[in-house]
Order: structure tokens, then sequence, then C-alpha cells
């Protein structure tokens, strides 16, 4: 994702001067200026039983029970961000981590914005990396005005004041930070700070727990949308058309509406919405609907359809991306020349916790709680939808229970409909309750936002002398920006850089490469999937030097090597991992490696799969070369890397969206087929000891398992896997 | 009117003999711990004990429990359960932490059952429970962690 001119993504209003409201009644009192601090009495923050005042900073509250509550302008889906922005604020505040809470952010785009977006997001795992200056300074302000109220207190000099866990103290003098939090609202924060030098880290570069792991054992009490259930609220769920954009033509919801706990049955442009008491009213009374659809409405396509027109499209040439070199020329004089086209069905993301987003609108503000991961653009849509101010509308950002990029949509649909489902409600005379709108697993499945299909074709030519002559790509996708605020960010001449991005750039030194693209027009909404195009291009790029090596009579890492001398990050991971992985995996295995770039980290995988008897696949073990710079928690750079992998390599075996006649053929999880602990690899990760600042790590495992994978496959079969899921070629 | 024993408490519920077990737990009761992942016993999210067996609780009817012992995440407090919690918290296991009340329950139960599982006792107990995050190496490492726990 690219910096985004915030007033693009606010159809409501284009003047930010109300949305400051949320972050100011907070800080009521203070000039308001970002880093200046407020005293506030307790009473009026929920989260601390302590008496006295709180010292209030945008992104850190001291409290007068000596905690520390750092607020997460990010989701964290799973991913560890409100730990690892806890962290970077223990680090320069000298507090101990088990003096620190959590919390979420408002959303605000002018204090909370992703500095990589330009307004509030979490995505292209970035949170740590554009909060890594932000957050440490934060700390280490907070850390300043404390130590000078000390100052001013004791009548001594803030060189002579010592801070250490929570404590600040000189001579005879001794007070905690919540025994000053008051005093200190009144300093002025200095205007810069200076943050610790790396060899001075106490929690960044240790793994250390993360804040909601014990929760999380314990049932999440309180922690997702979904299990929000305030005294007065209702559950909507909304019957939708089976096949994308098709429009209504009837509804009789005369049984549904008298069945027990049924509110009322609405008619909203998304479908047909059943309020209930209870959420188990409302699917039972979403089944009893009779429902007509538009014959012919919507998109009425088939997967073999679209592939057949997508076949069509490889044929032609499409939208260049800027080319390197001459690759046809070069191609023409190659020695031999390999031909090959990929297949990528639609994935859905399926995150644990179905979609759910609560509204609770009463005619001139409304607030939502969920797992908002766009905050700024959900804000903008409900204040559209519902024709009031930025000021007049307010996200409460929940855990997300997965999101994988699900819950972060240009279009913010879920929000949409939700705001939707509220004022239709206050339109049918109810009075304002709070309406938690609910995905089905169906619902989810069959819902759309999917990765999207995708065709690759390659022609890449190899010399004489084994070296790449000539490399000529074509991309057939739908885009996944067109249509939405982001596409005048991230579509360039008619090339999705989503679509592109990890063949275009690519880090290895290929001096001629063309690529161009084919954006088709399919009434399926496609979205960002972990890891984006990287999902499908590493793939064809890995599988592809791989076969490129052979044909070369080369060896498959030194191939990769001679390409990547200008990128010693990468091949320093490849290496990494060879070596970690040994000579060989266990006994029976085939090995295949593959690495890759994305999000700003370096991810080599060596996969060691044995082929059963029966032909299917097992992964027994994955050696992982990994470099994001410096991990901030090692152990969650390992626990990203392992589910990275998991996921990606969930997605090759099994996973797959397929329709007939435009209608999405899979229904839940019988048929959409996720990995399972039986399938799970056991997983080595190391990791390239940095001080250069932290890069991604939520998505950059998940590319390079795929290849892995396919290229051990072939060494097992001889086959080239070229269309996934690999169960249809019955491997998995 | 069903009764049944929850979490130690004579719980009486008035609804309908075909509500899942799941939406009694959650709609009715409140009790927000045990989640809502497929509806179909696909996914494993709602596991919970039912006499002492670990139960897709979406598809176990409010009628078929009269005088069962049901016990949820809020309040499974036996041995191997707490031995579990204990290793999950140690090796970090949940990521998004939706699916580990599930994960958590069918654990324990195979703990209960096998002090000392072997990978395939872990991969049969948990096949039925899916993690998207894909949390699956800690589950096996925190399960063998967790017999430990025990025996000590």
């Amino acid at each position: 994702m690219r910096l985004i001119d915030k007033r693009d993504l606010m159809p409501a209003t284009r003047a930010m001067t109300t949305t400051r409201r949320g972050f100011l009644t907070l800080s009521a009192g203070a000039a308001g200026g970002l880093l200046l601090g407020a005293a506030v009495p307790v009473r009026g923050l929920a989260q601390s039983g302590a008496q006295g005042e709180v010292l209030v900073t945008p992104f850190v509250h001291v409290l007068p029970d000596n905690t520390v509550l750092v607020l997460s302008k990010h989701l964290d889906m799973g991913q560890g961000t409100a730990s690892g922005l806890a962290t970077l604020v223990a680090e320069e505040l000298d507090v101990s981590m088990d003096q620190v809470t959590t919390d979420f952010a408002p959303s605000n785009p002018e204090v909370y914005a992703n500095t990589a977006f330009g307004v509030q997001g979490t995505g292209g795992s970035t949170a740590m990396p554009n909060s890594w200056e932000q957050y440490r300074k934060a700390g280490a302000t907070v850390r300043a005005m404390l130590v000078n109220a000390a100052a001013s207190e004791w009548g001594v000099d803030a060189s002579e004041i010592g801070v250490a866990e929570g404590k600040l103290s000189a001579g005879e003098n001794s007070a905690t930070f919540g025994e000053l939090a008051s005093l200190a609202a009144s300093q002025q924060p200095p205007e810069d700070v200076a943050l610790k030098a790396p060899e001075d880290w106490v929690y960044i570069g240790k793994s250390f727990a993360r804040v909601d792991v014990p929760k999380k054992t314990q049932g999440s009490v309180g922690m997702f949308g979904i299990d929000r259930q305030p005294e007065d609220g209702l559950v909507a769920v909304t019957a939708r058309p089976p096949r994308f954009g098709a429009t209504l033509a009837s509804v009789d919801a005369s049984d549904a509406k008298e069945m027990d706990g049924v509110l009322d049955v609405l008619e909203i442009p998304q479908g047909v919405v059943v309020v209930a008491e209870t959420t188990w009213k409302a699917m039972q009374a979403r089944d009893a609907l009779t429902l007509e659809w538009t014959e012919g409405s919507g998109e009425t396509r088939g997967t073999d359809a679209l592939m057949q027109e997508f076949r069509a499209l490889l044929d032609q040439p499409g939208n260049p991306a800027e080319p390197k070199g001459d690759a046809a020329a070069k191609l023409e004089q190659a020695d031999k020349i390999i031909e090959a086209d990929y297949v990528f069905p639609y994935l859905a993301h399926a995150p644990m916790e179905p979609l759910d987003m609560t509204v609770l609108f009463d005619g001139s503000s409304a607030q939502f709680w969920g797992g908002s991961q766009l905050q700024t653009v959900d804000h903008g849509t409900a204040a559209s939808v519902l024709g009031l101010e930025m000021g007049q509308v307010q996200i409460h950002t929940k855990w997300g229970g997965g999101s994988f990029g699900r819950r972060a949509t240009g279009d913010a649909h879920l929000v949409a409909e939700a705001a939707t489902i509220g004022k239709a409600w206050l339109d049918a005379g109810h009075d304002a309750r709070p309406i938690k709108l609910v995905y089905t697993r169906e619902d989810d499945i069959k819902g759309g936002y999917y990765r999207p299909l995708t065709m690759h074709r390659v022609r890449a030519g190899l010399d004489a002398d084994g070296n790449i002559s000539g490399w000529e790509h074509r991309i057939v996708s739908q885009s996944i920006a067109k249509g939405t605020p982001f596409e005048q960010y991230m579509v360039k001449n008619g090339v999705d850089d989503t679509t592109i991005e990890g063949i275009h750039p690519t880090p290895y030194a290929i001096p001629d490469l063309s690529v161009d693209v084919h954006h088709p027009d399919v009434g399926v909404p496609v979205l960002w999937w972990r890891s984006v195009g990287h999902t499908h291009t590493a793939y064809v790029m890995e599988t592809m030097m791989d076969e490129l090596a052979e044909a070369a009579g080369r060896d498959p890492v030194e191939f990769r090597l001679s390409y990547l001398g200008e990128d010693a990050r990468l091949a320093g991971v490849l290496k990494l991992a060879v070596e970690k992985a040994g000579e060989a995996g266990p006994e029976g295995t085939y090995r295949g490696i593959a690495v890759h770039k994305s999000f700003g980290s370096y991810v080599a995988e060596v996969a060691d799969v044995r082929l059963r008897e029966d032909g299917t696949i097992k992964v027994e073990k994955v050696t992982c070369g990994v470099d994001c710079g410096v991990p901030i928690n090692p152990d969650n750079v390992v626990a990203q890397v392992e589910g990275a992998l998991g996921y990606g390599l969930s997605s090759i075996l099994r996973e797959q969206v397929t329709l007939t006649d435009g209608e999405v053929d899979q229904f839940n999880f019988p048929d959409y087929m996720p990995l399972r602990i039986s399938d799970m690899p056991e997983v080595e990760v190391h990791i390239v000891p940095s001080t250069e600042g932290p890069t991604g790590i939520g998505e950059p495992g998940t590319p390079p398992i795929g290849p892995a994978v396919a290229n051990a496959v072939y060494k097992a079969t001889g086959e080239r896997v070229r269309s996934l899921p690999m169960s249809q070629h019955g491997l998995a | 009117m069903i009764s049944f024993t929850l979490n130690g408490k004579e719980t009486q519920i008035d609804a309908s003999p075909d509500m899942p077990l799941l939406w009694a737990l959650r709609d009715e009761l409140k009790m927000t711990g045990t989640k809502f992942g497929c509806g179909v016993a696909a996914c494993g999210a709602c596991t919970v004990h039912v006499d002492g067996v670990p139960t897709r609780s979406c598809q176990t009817y409010l009628g078929d429990l009269d005088g069962a012992t049901v016990t949820t995440i809020e309040g499974v407090e036996s041995d191997a359960a707490k031995a579990i919690q204990e290793a999950w918290v140690e090796l970090q296991v949940p990521q998004c932490g939706y699916c580990q009340s599930g994960q958590i329950m069918s654990a324990s139960a195979l703990l209960a059952e096998t002090p000392k599982p072997t990978d395939e006792d872990i991969d049969t107990a948990m096949d039925g429970n899916l993690c998207r995050c894909a949390s699956y190496a800690r589950i096996r490492k925190a399960i063998h962690r967790a017999a430990e726990i025990m025996e000590a």
C-alpha cells in the first residue's frame, strides 16, 4: 500500500476538522497537541479502579496505580502488534512489561494514521515498521515529562534522576510513575527526545510474553466483536444474493416475522435482514424466508467460463509494466526456451472469527464495534451512509479473530451494511439499540472478497552458458485496487501493482524482463489475501527459477545466488536456510527451496517433503532463514513465520473457491478445507541478527512455502505442479 | 425445561430441545468463551466436554443433554486443563486466539485420557480443531509440554 490522501477515503466529509473530537474528549483541558499531556480524573477512564488522575497522551496513559496503558493504533488480529507497540513504549519509558496493558486507539487519522498509508489502518505488514520511531518517541516523551515533574517536585536537576521499572529516584527521593502522573501532565513535553542506543535495549530484540496470551487461554472473554452482547443488544443476519450483484425479485417474510424472538425483517440494498433477539433466532428466521432473485442478474459465469476467457487473454498482449532490457530480442537468441502456464484459484481468507460488526445509531450519532482493519475507510463510509459528520461517528476496534486481509476492504462493505441496517431499523420506527451484524461461515465462504483467480504465462530463455536470456511474463488477474479509493495509488498505466509485485520488481538481476497484465472485469469481489500478489508471483518465479536451473544443469541454490549479487540480504537468508537445513531432510523426503522478498523482509524456506504410498504429500520439515531487520520480539517473529507458512501451505494443498453459473460451489469448512494439525510440518526459523529498522513479518513467511513444496514435489514425482491446489492432482 | 450440570452448577434452561448447546451457552447464558466457527461441527471452535468427552456444541442439542455434565472453557479446571493452559502460555501458542478455547478443550480431554500422548495421538485427537493462524506447531509442542507438567 502507498501513502494515501485521506480525503479520498472520506466520502462523507472532505473536512477533517471534526475527526479530532474522539481524542479531544479524552484529553480535555490540554491544548490538544500531538504529545501534550493532560491530567484526567481516573473515574473518566473505565480501565482502572484506582483513585487519582491519569497522565493522558495520545499513545500512552500513566495511571495512578502505576500501570501504563498503551493505545494501539493498529488492529491486532493475532500478529502480536499490540504487544509489540507496548514493548516499544516500555523500552523507552523504563517500565517493566508486567505494568503495561493495551487497548485499541479510537478512530482518528489525525493522530493515529499509519504513516505508510496516511490513514488509520493495518496491512502490508507495516504495523511495526511505521510505528518504530513513533511509539519509542511516545515512550521517551512521557518518560521526560515524568522526570521533569520529579525534578521540579524535588528541586533537583533532571540529570540526577534515575528511572527504572516505573519508579523515579534521586537521592532520598523516590516516587512511582503513578504518583507523579498528575504533576507530569502539566509539564511541557520536550520538542525532541533521544532514543536508546541498541546496546541499551532491555526488551527490544529479546523474546517476551505477549499481553493477550493469558486471556486467550481462558476464553478470550470480552476481546472479540462477535462476543459483545450488551443488555439491549440485537443480532442481524442478512440473506444475500446467491450470485454476486444479483438483485432481489421478491421476499415473503411472513413465516420469519412470526417466529419467537424476531423483531423485524428489513429490506436493504445488500439483501434481506432478519433482526432478532439472539443469533440462533436470527439464523433460524433467515432460513424461513422465501426469497426470489431476479433471473439472470449478477455474475453468471462459472469458473470454467472465466478460465477459458482468461486463457484467451494469455494469447494477447496486455498492459505493459516498465520493461527491463529487450526480452523479445534475447529470447530470439536463446539456446533453450521454457514456456509454462500457471493457474491459481480464488481463495477465501476464512478467519476463524466470522465477520461481525455492531452498530448503534440514534439518528444523530453512531458507534461501531468490531475488528476494524482500515478504521479511516470504515469511519468515512459509515458517516457517508448515515449522513453524519465524521465527528458524529466512532469506531471501537476490537481484537480480530484472524483476518489475513479480510477485515481491510476498500469499500468498507461490512461497516456499510451494518450502518444501513442501523438506519433501516430506525426508519422502521424502532428505538435505537445496538445491532450486531453476524456472518455465518457460509456467508463468509460464499461472500467473495477472495484472492483473485489468476493465470500466468512465462517464456524464459537460457543461453548456451546456462544464463537467463530473456524473460516474458504475462498475468491475467482481476485488479484488487480498481474501483476502490486505493486505485489511484496502486494502478499505474493500467497495471495494478498488487498483481505484479514479486515479479516486477524482482530482486533477481534478470537483465531482460518484460511483464504485462490483463485485468478482466468479473463480478466476483476480490481482495488482498495474506501477502497479496506474492501469493502467486513467488510461486511462479521460484518454481521457474528451479526449472531454469535444472535446464541449465546448474545447482538451484547456486543458480539463484548468481542472480542475487546486488541483494546481499536475500542471498544471506538463502544461504542461512540451506546451511541450517543440513545435507538432507528426514529419511525418505525430497527437498525443495524457495526464497522471496516481500514487505521489506527476506525469507528463504527449505521444505522436506514425503510422498506417501497413496500419492499424497506430507511436508515433514521446513527450515527458514529470515531477515526482517531488528526482530522486536524474536519469539513472535518465529510464531508469525510458522503461521504464515502454514497459511500458505494450507492454500496450496486443498483450498479453492469455484463457481458454477456464478454461484459459489463451496459452503463451509467441509468443502473449503484448511490445513489441519496433521498437515503441519516441523518448522525451524533462523533469524538474521540485525540492527536495521524493522520490516514486515505478518506476511513474508507465506510466499516461499508454495514454490518450495512444489520444487520438492517435482523431485519426488518428476511433475511440475502448475495449477493449484495440489489436491486436484491427487497430491493432497 | 432442560436440566444439566454446567461447570459444576445445576443449570436449568427453558429453551427448545432442538437448540444447539453452543447457542444456549452464548445467546441464553451469555457465556462467550465457547466460540462459533462453522456451525456444522467442522472446525472445533465450539468444543466443550459433555460427560468428559470433547464434543462439538454446535451440533449437540439441548434435548439430548438432560442430566448431562457439561464443562466449558470458563469452568474447565482439571489437572490436565491447568497443565494445558500453563503450557499454552509458556509456549505462547495463541495468535488471534479465536480457536483456542476449542483447542484447549480438545487437548485437555486428550491429556486426561492419554497422559503421554504420541504425535499420532495428537493428530488423531486434534485434527478436527482448525486454526487459521496455523499455530499447530506450538499446539503440538505445548501438549507434550503439558504432559511433562502433569508428570512433575
